[in-house]
C-alpha cells in the first residue's frame, strides 16, 4: 500500500466526519490565532507609549508648578522664564518657551463656533521646542511678541472645523471677544490617546494673556537643552536659578515645581515595555499552553473514539504501519491546516485596532504559536494512535 | 488428503490471575479441511467466542499449536499477522463492524486497499463481491442507510472479497431477525456450495442444523462433533418449515472459480 494510497484514507477519514474535523481545527486555530494577536495587541501598545514619549521631543524639560491655584511665591512668572536664559549660570539651555494655556477659548468665524481644546500662548521658539512644526503660513514672531499682535496659528482640526474647503490663512476669527489673525496651520501631528493634539491654536503669549488667561502665572516653561546628551545638565542648571528665585531651601525635598525630563520618560518607557514584553511572554505562555490542552483534549478524543476503528482495520489485515501512518496524517493536515487558518485570522485581525490599540505582530510569535500547536497536535494526535494500533484487534474490537 | 485448513492442537486459553482465573478453553483440538461448513454451537460462557478470536488471529491463545493453512500462527511477526489476517481469514462480526460514515462498497474494498490491490481493479472485486450477496445496487448507501440484515451481507461481501482460505464468522446472525437471518444464512450456504470452507459460531438450532459439521462446546471442551452432511456436497439447506427465501440461483457461481475451491 503506497503513501499517496494512505493519504487518501486519511482525506477520507477526515471528510467522514466533518463537523468533527472541523471542530478540531478551528480549536487550533483559535489558540494559535489568540498568542499571535495577543502578543500583537500588547507589542502595539508598547510601541505606542514609546512613540508618543518621543513625540514630546526628547531635548527638552519642561517645568511645571506644582503650586494650587496661583499664589504669587509658588507661581512661576515670565521674570523667571527670562532669568533661565543666562549663558553664565546655564550654558546648556538652548530656548526658553513660557506657555500659558487656556481649555474654555472659543473660536468664532463668519457664525460658526468651535471650542479649542488647548488655546497656547508662548514665543517662537516653543515650535522648535514642543516639536510641532508649522505646516502652511509661518509662525509668528518675536516681534509679535514684544507687540502683543492678535497673530494666531491653527492645528489641523480646527481648520476643518471652522474653514471647511476654505483657506484659513489671512481670515479673522473672534476668540474671547478679540479679532485674531490666523498666520499660520500647524503640520498634522498624530493624536496620542484621546486628546486631540490637532485640536489647539497658538498665539503670541502678550496676545493670550491679554485676551483670555490674564497676567498671572505660568502655565510652564518649556526649556530646549543644546543636546538631548545635555539634558540633564541643563536641569540641574535650571532648577538651581529656580530654587534661587523661588527661595527654596538648598537642603529641602520638596521644590513648588515640578520638572519633567523627556530622556528620563524615555528611560521610564523602556522599562516599561521590557515589563510588557515580559508580561506579554507569560500570557502568550499561558494562552499557548491552553490552546495546547484544547488541540491536546480533541486529538485525544478524535482518536481514541476511533479506537473501535482501528480494531476494524487490523482485524481485515492493516499493518499498524498502515494505520499509524493515517492517523498521522490526519494529525499533520487538522494541524497545518488550523495554523494556517489561525495565522491568516490573527493577519486579518491585526488590520483592526483592538482596545484602542493597533497591533504590531511580532514575527517570532507566529513562528511559536504554529510550531508549538503543530507539534502538539502530532504528538497528542499520534500518541493514542500507535497506542491503539499496538492493541490486539480484539481489545481494540471491545474498546469502549 | 490436502494440508487442513486450520488444525488446532490443545487449544487454552485462561483469563485473570489467582482467585479471579477464567479457563475459558480447556485444551481444544480439531482440524477442518478445505470446503467444510462447520458451525460451533455452545451455550453463552461456553468459551466458542474464545476460540472463534483465537482462530481469526485476533487474540493469542495461552497455549497450545494453531496451525492457519499450514503455517504457526503463534511464530508470525506482527506485520506477519498483519498479512495473513488479510489474505488467509475473512471475519464477519455479530455486531456487523462496518466502518462508519463510510459507504458500502468502501468498505468491501478495504482489505484490497490494504493488500495493495489497484484502485480500478479493487472497485470490480468489490462490485463482485457485493454481488455475491446480493446488494450490487447499494454499493453507494453508508452503513447508517442499510438495515441490519443487508449490513450484515456488506460484511460477508467484505470478508469474502480477499478469496480467503477461511471464512470465520462469530454469530453473523445473532442480532438479526428471521427474515434477515435466512438471508445471510443463503449467502453461506451458497458460499459453501461454491466450495468455500466456512466456520460459523452460533447458538440458534436451526442455524447449526445447516452446516455439513456440527461441533459441540461445553465449558471450554468440545462435547460432540458430528458430521451432518459429506464435505464433498452441497449443503442441506433450510429445514422445509423455516424456508422462506429462494435466492436468484447461481449467484455464488461467480466465486465458484476462486483460489481455495476444489
Amino acid at each position: 500500500m503506497n503513501f499517496f494510497e494512505v493519504v487518501r484514507f486519511s482525506l477520507r477519514g477526515l471528510s467522514a466526519n466533518k463537523l468533527r474535523s472541523a471542530l478540531t481545527m478551528l480549536g487550533i486555530l483559535i489558540g494559535v490565532a489568540a498568542v499571535i494577536l495577543l502578543v500583537a495587541v500588547g507589542n502595539g501598545s508598547a510601541k505606542t507609549i514609546s512613540d508618543r514619549i518621543e513625540a514630546l521631543g526628547t531635548n527638552t524639560i519642561t517645568v511645571m508648578s506644582t503650586g494650587r491655584g496661583g499664589s504669587s511665591s509658588t507661581a512661576l512668572t515670565k521674570d523667571m522664564a527670562d532669568a533661565l536664559i543666562d549663558p553664565e549660570l546655564a550654558p546648556d539651555v538652548k530656548s526658553v518657551s513660557p506657555v500659558v494655556s487656556s481649555s474654555s477659548a472659543t473660536m468664532t468665524y463668519e457664525g460658526t463656533d468651535h471650542s479649542v481644546a488647548t488655546f497656547v500662548g508662548t514665543t517662537p521658539s516653543w515650535f522648535a521646542a514642543s516639536t510641532t512644526p508649522v505646516g502652511r503660513g509661518s509662525a509668528f514672531t518675536e516681534d509679535d511678541v514684544d507687540q502683543g499682535r492678535r497673530v494666531v496659528v491653527i492645528g489641523q482640526t480646527v481648520a476643518e472645523e471652522l474653514f471647511p474647503g476654505v483657506d484659513p490663512i489671512d481670515k479673522q476669527v473672534t476668540v474671547g471677544g478679540a479679532l485674531f489673525t490666523i498666520v499660520g496651520v500647524l503640520a498634522e501631528k498624530s493624536s496620542t490617546g484621546f486628546n486631540d493634539s490637532n485640536d489647539t491654536a497658538v498665539a503670541p503669549l502678550t496676545a493670550v494673556q491679554q485676551v483670555l488667561t490674564g497676567y498671572g502665572a505660568l502655565t510652564s516653561i518649556i526649556v530646549e537643552a543644546t543636546d538631548p546628551d545635555k539634558v540633564d545638565a541643563a536641569q540641574s542648571e535650571v532648577s538651581t536659578i529656580l530654587n534661587q528665585k523661588l527661595d527654596v531651601d538648598s537642603s529641602s525635598t520638596s521644590t513648588p515645581y515640578r520638572i519633567q525630563n523627556a530622556s528620563s520618560l524615555l528611560e521610564t518607557q523602556t522599562e516599561t515595555a521590557d515589563t510588557f514584553t515580559t508580561l506579554l511572554g507569560a500570557v502568550a505562555a499561558i494562552s499557548l499552553l491552553v490552546g495546547g490542552i484544547g488541540i491536546t483534549n480533541i486529538m485525544l478524543v478524535t482518536v481514541t473514539e476511533r479506537t473501535r476503528e482501528i480494531g476494524i482495520r487490523k482485524a481485515l489485515g492493516a499493518p499498524r504501519r498502515v494505520i499509524l501512518t493515517q492517523f498521522l496524517i490526519e494529525a499533520s493536515l487538522l494541524s497545518v491546516l488550523g495554523g494556517a487558518l489561525g495565522v491568516a485570522a490573527a493577519l486579518i485581525g491585526s488590520q483592526f485596532e483592538i482596545v484602542g490599540v493597533k497591533p504590531v505582530i511580532v514575527p517570532s510569535s507566529i513562528g511559536y504559536a504554529v510550531g508549538v500547536s503543530i507539534a502538539i497536535g502530532l504528538f497528542f494526535g499520534g500518541l493514542p494512535a500507535a497506542r491503539a494500533a499496538r492493541l490486539r484487534p480484539i481489545d481494540a474490537l471491545r474498546y469502549e | 488428503m490436502s494440508k487442513p485448513v486450520l488444525q488446532v492442537t490443545d487449544l487454552k486459553k485462561i483469563y485473570g490471575q489467582g482467585e479471579a482465573t477464567v479457563h475459558a478453553l480447556r485444551g481444544v483440538s480439531a482440524t477442518v479441511h478445505r470446503g467444510d461448513y462447520v458451525a460451533i454451537m455452545g451455550s453463552s460462557g461456553s468459551g466458542k467466542s474464545t476460540l472463534m478470536n483465537i482462530l481469526g488471529a485476533l487474540d493469542i491463545p495461552t497455549s497450545g499449536q494453531y496451525l492457519l493453512d499450514g503455517v504457526d500462527v503463534s511464530k508470525l511477526s506482527d506485520g506477519q499477522l498483519a498479512l495473513a489476517r488479510n489474505r488467509l481469514i475473512g471475519f464477519i462480526f455479530q455486531s456487523f463492524n462496518l466502518i462508519p460514515r463510510t459507504t458500502a462498497v468502501a468498505n468491501v474494498e478495504l482489505p484490497l486497499a490494504y493488500a495493495g490491490v489497484k484502485p480500478k481493479e479493487r472497485r470490480r472485486r468489490a462490485m463482485e463481491a457485493l454481488d455475491v450477496v446480493g446488494l450490487a445496487d447499494r454499493g453507494g448507501h453508508e452503513p447508517n442507510q442499510l438495515s441490519g440484515g443487508q449490513q450484515q451481507r456488506v460484511a460477508v461481501a467484505r470478508a469474502l472479497v480477499t478469496e480467503p482460505a477461511l471464512l470465520l464468522a462469530d454469530e453473523p446472525t445473532g442480532n438479526l431477525d428471521s427474515k434477515s437471518t435466512d438471508d445471510v444464512l443463503q449467502v453461506f450456504d451458497d458460499l459453501s456450495t461454491a466450495g468455500r470452507t466456512i466456520v460459523i459460531i452460533t447458538h440458534e438450532d436451526e442455524v447449526g442444523a445447516r452446516a455439513k459439521r456440527l461441533i459441540r462446546l461445553v465449558d471450554g471442551a468440545i462435547v460432540t462433533d458430528v458430521r451432518q452432511s459429506p464435505i464433498h456436497l452441497p449443503p442441506v439447506g433450510p429445514h422445509p418449515a423455516g424456508h422462506s427465501y429462494q435466492p436468484p440461483a447461481g449467484r455464488a457461481a461467480v466465486y465458484s472459480g476462486g483460489r481455495h475451491s476444489q
